[in-house]
């Protein structure tokens, strides 16, 4: 892909992120949620909030975290209440693989 | 030391502008050093907003802008308060940037192959597409434990000293407790998109020509008044755009980050630069604002931390600074590093010297010089009421609506009346930001 998403001011963050390469990792995702614990401690609001990517939303009362849009900033981790979330890096050479930077 | 002879003198983690420079300075002294990146090639997992002051690169690299990758030398910086429909901007165009080089714009993923492919000419061994997972430590000679390798997936290897240039998340620092989880007040995320356009159209859209290029800072209404700003930057074919958002500021006020960058890039005042230009890139990046106080201990046996990675950015609210400072850190940390393994003490004593290092560089100096910077930026009134203030006294300057003219001195002085700005306010902000800035 790549080549250009359409012009910056009405896109959509699908369409931006359709712009970027991605190394998807079929076999393991590097983020897992606690749902008590999201849900208890208002992590679940927080990491929607800040998250560039809506890389989380909720679904059916539960918070699902879509892996393989990751930009791997590591945001979510720093607003999440200790042990809500589970958020490492891609395996090496996994996930998002930025041409421009 | 551990009983196993070491695989390399120095185990670099991270091939961003601080491992890479690292790596190259003790490759230079004679030392064995393996650079270890998780991205699939140095660059692909960095991002950064795109200005590098390049001064303290020159000196490790002389002449380095007419050889690397950089896209543009900064001529023009901008700054611009922003109200929903107006601008106050203040435009400096200075030549005498272009020489000695200052600032120039950068692509990290192009620009950072480049510093990873000077440390490979020096001797490092680049080790891509590899996550370090853990550190490996054993008691050290004083009986302290010290960090002895790293561990990625179930290979082990071991070094002297290992060096974290992991960035501003360093699980590597953290997993060993020496940096504590920073508070949300002091973290920001930075949202950018790079965005293609036709070479020349950039150099009319921002009245630069040639390799010369344009930095615009914005604050106000570009962030829908939250603490942080947005930035605009031209590169050789396209423009670094985003905006840098306050975490405990943008919980605080109930916004979204996607929804604020999306308000950025379609603001009435950002349309005219970005008209058809086509995005290329869409990325984030956690940002360290803490300054000073970020600064922890950046130091313990066999190992040190380097760059983001150690809390070195600034926002001086004109300049925000990060790859500058992590450029001083590796040239401090090589020194340091270089004179611990001479003395054969890589004890977290022999390694004290690179906080000394550290301590006497301009880092260390900038740091305290905007100590107070973090704080004096806190103040809500920067994001909005200012700019409100400026647009409304030169919307009364300019517009001549036939009501008999009044001195500027009393043009602003209504301004303020009609403001949310009070006098008291005005003067503690004034007085804060002359010596906080």
């Amino acid at each position: 892909m790549g080549g250009g998403a359409g012009p910056v001011r009405t896109t959509t963050v699908p369409e931006r992120l359709a712009a970027n390469r991605f190394v998807l990792d079929e076999e393991e995702s590097h983020i897992e949620i606690d749902q008590e614990l999201a849900r208890s401690t208002g992590t679940a609001e927080r990491i929607i909030a800040v998250c560039p990517a809506g890389v989380y939303s909720m679904q059916d009362g539960r918070v699902v975290a879509d892996y393989a849009a990751c930009l791997e900033c590591g945001t979510c981790l720093a607003v999440a209440a200790p042990g809500a979330l589970t958020w490492h890096y891609p395996r090496g050479g996994f996930g998002v693989s930025f041409r421009e930077g | 030391m551990s009983a196993e002879e070491p695989d390399f003198d120095v185990i670099v983690v991270g091939a961003g502008p601080a491992g890479a420079v690292t790596a190259y300075l003790l490759a230079r002294q004679g030392h064995s050093v393996v650079l270890i990146e998780r991205g699939e090639a140095p660059g692909a997992k960095n991002l950064s907003g795109g200005v590098l002051y390049g001064r303290v690169l020159d000196e490790v690299f002389p002449g380095f802008a007419d050889t690397a990758p950089v896209e543009r030398r900064i001529t023009r910086h901008v700054t611009t308060f922003l109200t929903a429909d107006s601008s106050v901007s203040i435009d400096y165009a200075g030549k005498p940037l272009a020489e000695p080089v200052n600032a120039v714009t950068v692509l990290r993923a192009k620009f950072d192959p480049w510093l990873a492919e000077r440390a490979e000419e020096a001797g490092v061994f680049l080790m891509p597409g590899v996550r370090v997972d853990e550190l490996l430590t054993e008691p050290g000679p004083d009986g302290v434990r010290q960090v002895v390798g790293v561990k990625a997936g179930d290979d082990e290897l071991r070094a002297r000293v290992v060096v974290a240039a992991d960035g501003v998340n360093s699980y590597l620092a953290r997993s060993i407790g020496l940096r504590p989880k920073p508070p949300e007040h002091h973290l920001a995320v930075g949202v950018k998109a790079v965005v293609h356009l036709p070479r020349q159209v950039i150099e009319d859209r921002f009245a630069v020509s040639g390799d010369e290029g344009a930095a615009h800072a914005i604050v106000g209404d570009c962030t829908l008044g939250i603490g942080g700003g947005g930035f605009l930057y031209t590169n050789a074919e396209s423009l670094s755009l985003g905006v840098v958002l306050r975490l405990d500021d943008l919980i605080k006020k109930g916004r979204t980050a996607i929804e604020v960058f999306e308000h950025y890039t379609s603001h009435p005042v950002l349309a005219p630069y970005l008209r058809d230009g086509e995005i290329l890139e869409y990325g984030s990046h956690l940002v360290a604002e803490g300054g000073l106080e970020m600064v922890g201990e950046v130091v313990s046996g066999g190992f040190v931390v380097v760059g983001e990675a150690a809390g070195l950015t600034i926002n001086s609210g004109l300049t925000v600074r990060g790859m500058d400072l992590a450029i001083g850190s590796a040239v401090a940390a090589a020194k340091g590093v270089g004179e611990a393994l001479a003395a054969g003490d890589t004890t977290a004593t022999g390694l004290a010297a690179y906080r000394r290092h550290l301590d006497e560089s301009f880092v260390m100096a900038d740091l305290r010089t905007y100590g107070r910077a973090p704080a004096f930026l806190e103040r809500d009134r920067m994001y909005g009421a200012y700019g409100e203030l400026a647009a409304g006294i030169f919307h009364d300057v300019f517009s001549l609506d036939g009501t008999p003219r009044k001195h500027l001195a009393a043009v602003a002085r209504g301004a303020l009346k009609r403001s949310r700005v009070s006098v008291r306010d005005l003067i503690s902000d004034g007085w804060a930001g002359v010596r906080a800035l």
